[in-house]
């Protein structure tokens, strides 16, 4: 019986300008930060502020997991704002909305009533977009 | 979206300000009636639109996030005392108490349970990545 997701990715087109926009605008937690020392990439992983067994991956779109072709598909579906990645909720999506739009972070839909809740749209640095959501 | 189907902007507006104020300025003696009076609100009504949003008080967030600072210094080995005075508390006792509260730990005891980590990550890295990432990446190879 599964019981948990642990981890999941995000895939990024750079991990220091995910690292600031995840960390210092989104204010997630930093959870893994490790260079695989001898060998290429970096294990850098992230958790919402009150879901902290939770690791989301930023997983870069160059990583050696994908041959050369693949990384250039993933990187121009990346840019272009193909990949919906993941809802996040928030206490009070009107003060979210506001923070964020202040650190500088796109939105491409305010903050809306829907029959599930209030809905805002944001894209990451490198082009993924999110669900920010108040549900009630 | 129209602005009557916002719910008062201006006042988030002035909240989200004030809150940011607080994460750029913790480290300082901060005067929460200053910031007060920089969103235009009395200051029972400021901490009573701050506790609505942000579920604490002005002060209560303030001490959350020079907490979470000081457990960044610590996981970087910052002693205890310059931990203290650098996220802006005066006092190292009202710290450590504080500190032990929120955490569940004293400030010394977590910077050395953060080094046992530290050493187990540089030691053996690979036992805090789940093997398939470290595999299809190519880093279980000798």
């Amino acid at each position: 019986m599964i019981t948990k997701m642990t981890h999941s990715s995000i895939l990024v087109l750079d991990q220091d300008s995910a690292y600031d926009f995840y960390v210092n605008k989104l204010g997630f937690k930093v959870v893994m930060d490790m260079p695989m020392v001898g060998k290429e990439g970096r294990w850098l992983t992230v958790s919402p502020p009150e879901q902290p067994g939770f690791e989301i991956i930023l997983s870069p779109v160059t990583s050696s997991m994908y041959s050369k072709e693949t990384s250039k598909a993933l990187k121009e579906l990346v840019q272009k704002g193909t990949l919906g990645v993941a809802v996040f909720t928030c206490a009070d999506i009107y003060a979210t909305y506001e923070e964020l739009k202040a650190k500088g972070v796109e939105f491409t839909k305010a903050p809306t009533k829907e029959f599930y809740g209030t809905e805002a749209i944001f894209k990451d640095d490198s082009g993924n977009w999110f669900s920010l959501a108040q549900l009630t | 979206m129209t602005l009557e189907e916002y719910p008062k902007i201006y006042l988030y507006r002035r909240i989200v300000q004030a809150k940011l104020f607080i994460d750029s300025n913790y480290t300082s003696n901060i005067d929460l009636n200053k910031i007060a009076d920089e969103a235009y609100f009395s200051k029972f009504h400021f901490i009573r639109l701050f506790k609505k949003i942000y579920g604490k008080t002005p002060h209560q967030y303030l001490t959350v996030v020079r907490i979470e600072k000081a457990m960044l210094l610590l996981q970087a080995n910052t002693p205890v005392s310059e931990t203290c005075f650098s996220v802006g508390f005066e006092s190292l006792s009202s710290f450590s108490k504080l500190f032990k509260h929120t955490v569940g730990i004293t400030p010394s005891m977590y910077m050395v349970q953060q080094q046992k980590i530290n050493e187990q990550k540089n030691h053996s890295p690979l036992s805090f990545i789940p093997g398939c990432f470290a595999e299809k990446n190519g880093w279980l190879k000798k």
